[in-house]
């Protein structure tokens, strides 16, 4: 029978994971909705199942997402990860072929060197074991890369990296040791019976110059059982917990399964699925303002310690960049508004002065939302482009409305924000409108996302003035003008609009290019999803972005959303305007201030030229 | 006298020795700037619920300094935390934080919860 005692550490780590493991799966699938669970096990025998496998294998093994960051870190993380992965698959081959056996015991692979002394039998026996060095020189220099990352973030494309907790350092110190001790005892082993390959033979021999590698063996092969047992044990309560947990969620979300407004077992899966890469950290605007620990990855790890405060909870701009450079593709916005949601349960508002007011009969609503009323430029454009294009409108919130509900929802106010989407809605509904155009993004995401309205067309003010430029409702002149479009986080990342603005500013002007467009812009620092952000603190964020726009030399700054150009208008001397009050400018070819543009401190604001 | 546009009010005693200050302190110290408040009423200018109904945040902070919860959870509940009033503050008063400081706070500190 082959065995040693050393292996027992192994073992017993082994056995602790896998009991644990196999708890806690069974306590998140069960909990469930039943038509979560039902989606599961229809979507078993399809092709989802291929598809998650094939997500499993690029992300998890791969990872390609972190590649595309960095391939420095890229390549790091997939030498352990897919390395580690054949190590173990090779292994076990290497094992089936030297015991001629299907199902040879676990610890006769992890611990083959020691078992197997002979020389390879085969010509397979010693391709495998060459295989064999060859992955554990893959993962070496993997683990070479991380002791460097500690001492040199820069070259693996990374700023911040995140702060650990105690289990994370053991677990973290285990797993250094783990591979270079595996070094050691396989060429200890082959040092003294000859049963290694390119890598660890010579090495042997080398050590078997000046150590007594009789003795040391069997220490070293306890010390690499050792760390293994350690890894394993202490894996569950470290971050190491998302690489199980990575997996059971990318199958879990190819079958469908999406957060709900209360915390679930799925959102445990994705809080247990983070990593704590650290790389949300980096994409993190907040970081100009100098505030370092309300990140997604700190919000995650607080809820795994049942210690999140509403100082590091509503301290977010739900700007969505960290969302959209997560390699694990954790779903972090809705994951912090659920917190949010559950944290207000017990203050919600119930509105009870709302009236169902008087509605208009019309074709198109126009509903300029509270912050276009900050900036009545815009409100200003849009009644012009309106008019000019005979439009019969109703300008639903001109004198009274109440706000749309977003900027309650992103306070996880979203009981008190149904008292104020229902009154709207009612209003829309009742005015047989077939289009219902926004200037807030704000407003648009929620009419769009949570208003039920069968029939009405949400369109923001873009997306309408493109339409009417298209079908010539409106006529437009070409203009000298050189604008930089800056994308609002609501419209870009929260709704995925962003061919319309730039083909409308096309139209007549000249597009400057931005060093982060489109997924990547940056948030202007004035989110209302942030509650507890100072306003010292929102200017530093924006003077950086302004500063970004400064660079690009462009007349203005085009602005698609109301609250935006009420941040940036507060900043330096730069002429914004909205995309609607570019409009009318080409429209008319006027000059600014007769347009209705806020000027801007700047003395001279270009005037705009007939091509 | 109400034909002549006057109201007639009841009384409007405040009692200092039953004065709770304990929600007052706790907004002021998780929000400092709303010690700074200047009372132009700026923000009851462009309040959005103001503009449906009589909702004043200079009348919240008079409220909350006075101890009176009682009202102040009624006058709270009135606010839609649309953000405006936060954009004209003069002295950049996170207004939005105090709303939630106080909504938070009246539960925290009602006698009946913390009976529980």
């Amino acid at each position: 029978m082959l065995f040693e005692n050393f292996a027992l550490p192994f073992l017993i780590g082994t056995a602790f994971l896998f009991i644990f493991i196999a708890i806690t799966f069974t306590k998140w699938i069960l909990g469930l909705s039943k038509i979560d669970k039902l989606r599961i096990w229809n979507s078993l025998m399809t092709r989802k199942t291929l598809r998650a496998i094939k997500e499993a294998i690029s992300e998890g093994l791969l990872h390609r997402k972190i590649f595309r960051k960095n391939p420095v870190l890229g390549y790091m993380h997939m030498s352990l990860a897919f390395g580690w992965f054949l190590l173990i698959f090779v292994g076990h081959i290497e094992t089936m072929v030297a015991m001629k056996t299907v199902s040879p015991p676990l610890w006769a692979s992890i611990f083959h060197r020691h078992f197997f002394t002979g020389s390879p039998e085969s010509a397979i026996a010693g391709i495998l074991t060459a295989t064999m060095d060859l992955l554990l020189l893959f993962i070496l220099t993997g683990v070479g890369l991380a002791y460097f990352k500690r001492f040199n973030r820069r070259v693996f494309g990374m700023k911040k990296t995140t702060r650990l907790k105690a289990g994370d350092r053991i677990a973290l110190f285990a797993l250094w040791l783990i591979f270079p001790l595996r070094f050691f005892a396989e060429s200890f082993t082959a040092g003294i019976y000859h049963n290694g390959s390119f890598m660890s033979q010579p090495a042997g021999n080398f050590f078997s110059t000046f150590l007594p590698l009789d003795e040391l063996v069997k220490p070293t092969w306890w010390a690499y059982s050792s760390a293994l047992g350690l890894f394993l044990i202490f894996l569950p309560n470290s971050r190491y917990m998302h690489i199980p947990s990575e997996i059971l969620y990318i199958f879990l979300k190819n079958y469908g399964i999406k957060l709900k407004k209360e915390f679930n077992t799925f959102s445990q899966v994705q809080v247990y699925s983070c990593s704590r890469c650290g790389i949300c950290l980096d994409s993190c605007q907040l970081n100009s303002a100098g505030i370092q620990n309300t990140q997604s990855v700190y919000v995650l790890k607080n809820i795994r310690n049942h210690n999140l405060t509403d100082e590091v909870l509503f301290n977010c701009l739900l700007c969505g960049k960290c969302q959209q450079s997560c390699p694990v593709d954790i779903k972090l916005n809705d994951l912090r508004i659920t917190q949010r949601i559950e944290s207000t349960l017990q203050y919600n508002s119930s509105y009870g002065y709302l009236r169902n007011g008087p509605s208009k009969i019309t074709d198109v609503i126009y509903f300029a939302g509270c912050m276009t009323h900050l900036t009545p430029g815009i409100k200003k454009a849009m009644v012009t482009i309106l008019d000019a294009a005979k439009i019969n409108y109703w300008f639903m919130d001109e004198f009274k409305a109440p706000c749309c509900g977003r900027p309650l929802m992103q306070a996880g106010q979203y009981e008190a924000a149904q008292k104020l989407i229902e009154n709207n809605r009612l209003k829309i509904l009742g005015s047989g409108a077939k289009q219902l155009v926004v200037s807030c993004p704000i407003c648009y995401k929620v009419f769009k996302e949570d208003y039920s309205l069968p029939n009405v067309k949400v369109l923001h003010h873009s997306e309408y003035i493109l339409e009417l430029v298209r079908s010539h409702k409106i006529d437009i002149n070409p203009t000298h003008l050189r604008v930089a479009y800056h994308d609002p986080c609501e419209l870009g990342r929260g709704s995925n609009i962003y061919r319309q603005p730039r083909e409308l500013l096309q139209s007549f002007s000249q597009l400057a290019q931005l060093k982060n467009e489109k997924e990547n812009s940056l948030c202007c620092g004035g989110s209302l999803s942030n509650i507890k952000i100072e306003m010292g603190e929102r200017d530093k964020i924006r003077d950086i972005v302004l500063e970004e726009f400064t660079k690009t030399g462009a007349d203005y700054i085009a602005t698609a959303c109301p609250l935006c150009k009420k941040t940036f208008s507060k900043g330096k001397n730069i002429a914004i305007a909205d995309i609607a009050e570019l409009t009318v400018m080409a429209m008319k070819n006027q000059s600014p201030a007769e347009a209705g543009t806020q000027k801007t401190k700047k003395a001279k604001t270009p005037e705009p030229q007939m091509v | 006298m109400e034909g002549f546009g006057y109201k007639l009010m009841g009384p409007r005693t405040i009692d200092y020795d039953q004065f709770d200050g304990r929600l007052l302190e706790y907004v002021l110290s998780h929000e400092p700037s709303f010690k700074v408040c200047l009372s132009c009423g700026g923000c009851t200018a462009t309040c959005n619920a103001g503009n449906l109904i009589d909702f004043n945040i200079r009348k919240i902070n008079l409220l909350l300094r006075r101890g009176e919860t009682t009202g102040l959870a009624r006058e709270i509940d009135k606010c839609m935390l649309c953000g405006k009033c936060m954009l004209v503050c003069p002295r950049g008063i996170n207004i939005r934080n105090v709303i939630m400081l106080i909504k938070k706070g009246i539960v925290v500190f009602n006698p009946e919860n913390e009976k529980n």
